[in-house]
């Protein structure tokens, strides 16, 4: 952990890094572990039957629907799906900032650190939120204010949660800042938000949601703005810190290239429903979802030699409104028969840490 | 030569080549810079180098791909080659006219034959024109097609990209983003074009819908003969669909190739460090990867670094000791390793391909797709015994080759509807 009388690392990081796999691993490993000890839980966080529903003059939109998982202390967790899937409602459900009305989080439990977070009060939630939960977003010039200069902005949730002093709180502010990589943070605290390039702005929010030790960071759409070399820039310092501090990381996007290497383990989203989770490794392996394998044959990769065509999923994902007994993607499913049609199947294990939910790859269905 | 208004530009102008016939376009020592005026009196206070000095060619029938990140002039070479952007020097050659010489009145007649498709497929659509309207206005400014002529045409273009002709009556609010962009595809198609730029036309999309109009645009390329500049941030979708490619760096072309060469041996330290930074889904491959850090952010282009522009950032630089020649003297595109096709701006470019930077992590050779073998085994099987599944219709392309079912099936995909239908407008039809 952090403390003041610390040295101010220069978070300058090397040109390359070259890492090899077993180091990473190892590393990711003492990291999981240790930020386990003292846990007041067996995860961090444990969503069981999440539903939020937006209601609507047109119907009841439901957008996230009986969505079970959970992160482990330490822990990256991707969540991965295309725009209206449900990602970010999900995340913004943990933190009780979906707009009411019209979102309603109408069943599911949340246990936060052993804390049920759907019964906390606003005033307790608040002290949760920014403290144990810190938040990246996408836009970071939308979700800083213009107006305050970029120190006032990182202490605010210090003076309001540490309560320290406000010596104690600059030195707090600058030693972030360099943490997070920003050249002569001392002269920098001043700045306001147009003063700083997009990746810069990136890693405000960064020092902002570190700035109280949280135990779990929700990262949504984290680089979606950003060029490829500052998104490998500040992909390369969220696994760095979130390591050092021990921080688990509910990582969304809809980027597989991403979630393959920055997650521990990967949920599918389609539709409001988590369609498929997995270990990255499991789940990029041998996906068992026919909408992960099309997702997956989408991309254009980098590492494919040229082709001709890509193979599509074709139409549009649905509206979630008035959704009937089926699987909820058997109408752009190139394999989807009667049964799909008929009834949902369930998210079941298939292998172990490795679950999927589709009639046609359960056992006794009609693709091995 | 035309403009000479050029404060940076000390070295005499360079003979302008014969034109080659291979080539549609040509450019020679383009450069674009924006005055920046500021103060009471709106005085200049220097320019922004959009482009400084490029040279290439766009090749009849191919697909070139530009990429780079935001602010590197890419945008602005594919404005300037269709002439809406004026050169500040330098010259851009369709067909072996020089832009810069055509009257206004040539000028209009030569832009029937080039045509651009933007990136915002929300903001380049009026919203108050329905689509039958947004198609047909480059017929009418060409007198092309009028009366019934105009409406045939208009309903084939919208077949053409995979929309339901019975759309002419709708507004682009009722379609979603992928649909729009197919809407900004038959727009620029309706004059038929040889060459088009495209400015990022799936950057704004889903990554299953990119696919969709990636596809497209490859259909349409085989099938019309287009040439294509296909202007893209994202690496890999550049290499998917281009047979070269150039990379940008701060106004400038710093390596031109095929991407068989260029993404497996990239003689540039900047083709390295942005191909080490695109994330590739598969966690094995990822592990591999051998990330080059760029330290800080892209220098100003009004104040671009001497010598190389990219040797203030530069890992190679770095690592053989600051090399004095990088700060000093501009490197010119120059052939690498001897594939002629290739090259490199980069004094050093036999140092950079020396190493596994930037490359570590991409191996073609282990490529895992998503779809099971087994079940394409199955598809193959169900497709040779049903070829029409529900609600399908005749292929849309059925000349090209290579096509398979369901890729021409986009218009059922889309939902088609009841022409006469007075639904409320959605882009999204409820499937169920």
């Amino acid at each position: 952990m952090v403390s003041a009388n610390e040295e101010v690392p220069t978070g300058e990081s090397p040109t390359i890094v070259e890492l090899s796999s077993d180091e990473v691993l190892r590393e990711r490993n003492a990291a999981v572990l240790e930020a386990g000890a003292g846990r007041k839980a067996d995860h961090l966080l444990e969503v069981r039957g999440l539903s939020t529903h937006f209601f609507t003059p047109d119907g009841v939109v439901q957008a996230v629907d009986d969505v079970d998982f959970e992160v482990g202390y330490g822990e990256t967790l991707g969540l991965v799906g295309e725009s209206g899937c449900g990602k970010s409602v999900t995340a913004l459900s943990i933190a009780r900032l979906v707009a009411d009305p019209p979102g309603k989080i109408v069943s599911g439990s949340i246990q936060f650190d052993g804390i049920d977070v759907l019964k906390l009060s606003d005033v307790d939630m608040r002290k949760l939120r920014g403290k144990e939960i810190g938040f990246i977003f996408q836009d970071p010039l939308t979700s800083l204010n213009p107006t305050l200069t970029i120190g006032y902005q990182i202490g605010e949730s210090i003076r309001e949660h540490l309560g320290l002093s406000a010596k104690a709180a600059r030195d707090r502010i600058i030693e972030l800042l360099a943490k997070v990589g920003i050249p002569r943070p001392a002269d920098r605290l001043n700045d306001y938000p147009h003063q700083f390039s997009g990746g810069m702005r990136q890693r405000v929010m960064i020092a902002i949601a570190l700035s109280c030790d949280p135990k779990l960071i929700l990262a949504d759409e984290p680089t979606t703005a950003l060029d490829v070399t500052i998104q490998a820039q500040i992909l390369e310092l969220i696994q760095r810190l979130s390591s050092e501090f021990q921080t688990a990381v509910l990582l969304i996007t809809h980027d597989l290239g991403i979630a393959a290497g920055m997650c521990d383990r990967v949920n599918v989203m389609y539709a409001g429903r988590i369609v498929e989770t997995g270990t990255v490794d499991t789940l990029f392996e041998d996906p068992r979802m026919p909408y992960a394998w099309g997702l997956l044959d989408s991309l254009p990769r980098i590492d494919d030699v040229r082709g001709d065509r890509l193979r599509t999923i074709e139409g549009l994902p649905p509206l979630l409104i008035n959704v009937p007994d089926a699987c909820r993607f058997n109408p752009r499913c190139s394999y989807a028969r009667d049964r799909c049609r008929e009834s949902e199947p369930q998210l079941t294990e298939r292998e172990p840490g490795h679950s999927a939910r589709c009639w046609a790859t359960e056992p006794g269905g009609w693709i091995e | 030569m035309t403009a000479t208004a050029n404060p940076a530009a000390g070295a005499q102008p360079k003979p302008v080549r014969p034109h080659d016939p291979a080539n549609l376009v040509e450019v020679d020592d383009l450069k674009v810079y924006f005055e920046i005026r500021s103060g009471v009196f709106k005085t200049a206070q220097g320019s922004v180098r959009a482009i400084d000095g490029v040279t290439v060619d766009v090749r009849r029938g191919e697909t070139l791909g530009l990429v780079g990140e935001s602010g590197c002039g890419k945008s602005t070479i594919g404005r300037a080659m269709i002439k809406l952007r004026d050169a500040t020097a330098g010259t851009v050659r369709f067909d072996g006219t020089d832009l810069e010489s055509v009257k206004p009145d040539e000028l209009r007649r030569m832009r029937r034959r080039m045509q651009i498709i933007f990136q915002d497929p929300y903001g380049s659509l009026d919203p108050r024109m329905a689509v039958g309207a947004i198609i047909g206005e480059p017929l009418d400014t060409h007198h092309l097609a009028e009366g019934q002529a105009k409406q045939e045409r208009i309903a084939e273009l919208l077949e053409l990209v995979g929309l339901d002709p019975n759309y002419v009556r709708r507004y682009p609010h009722e379609f979603s983003g992928g649909q729009r962009q197919r809407i900004g595809v038959a727009r620029a198609l309706a004059v038929e074009p040889e060459f088009i730029v495209c400015d990022e036309p799936i950057s704004a999309l889903d990554v299953s819908i990119q696919a969709q109009v990636l596809n497209l645009l490859t259909d349409l390329r085989a099938r019309l003969g287009l040439t294509y500049l296909f202007v893209a941030h994202d690496l890999s979708v550049v290499k998917h669909i281009s047979d070269r490619v150039a990379v940008m760096y701060l106004g400038k072309i710093v390596e031109i190739g095929p991407p068989e060469v260029l993404y497996s041996a990239p003689g540039h330290p900047y083709s390295r460090a942005l191909l080490s930074a695109v994330p590739v889904p598969d966690p094995a491959a990822e592990r591999k990867r051998k990330r080059v850090i760029l330290k800080g952010d892209v220098p100003s282009p009004v104040n671009p670094p001497s010598g190389c522009r990219f040797h203030t950032r530069c890992w190679l630089y770095e690592r053989m000791g600051e090399p004095e020649d990088c700060r000093t003297i501009n490197p010119e595109l120059k052939v690498v390793a001897d594939v002629a096709d290739h090259q490199a701006a980069c004094h050093h470019s036999d140092e950079a391909l020396k190493t596994d930077v930037g490359i570590a992590h991409i191996d073609p050779t282990q490529v895992r797709r998503g779809t099971p073998a087994s079940a394409l085994a199955m598809l193959a099987e169900t497709n040779a015994t049903t070829p029409h599944h529900e609600g399908f219709q005749a292929p849309a392309f059925p000349d090209v080759p290579g096509a398979t079912p369901e890729s021409t099936s986009a218009s059922d995909a889309f939902g088609v509807r009841d022409p006469g239908s007075t639904s409320t407008p959605t882009d999204r039809i409820d499937p169920w």
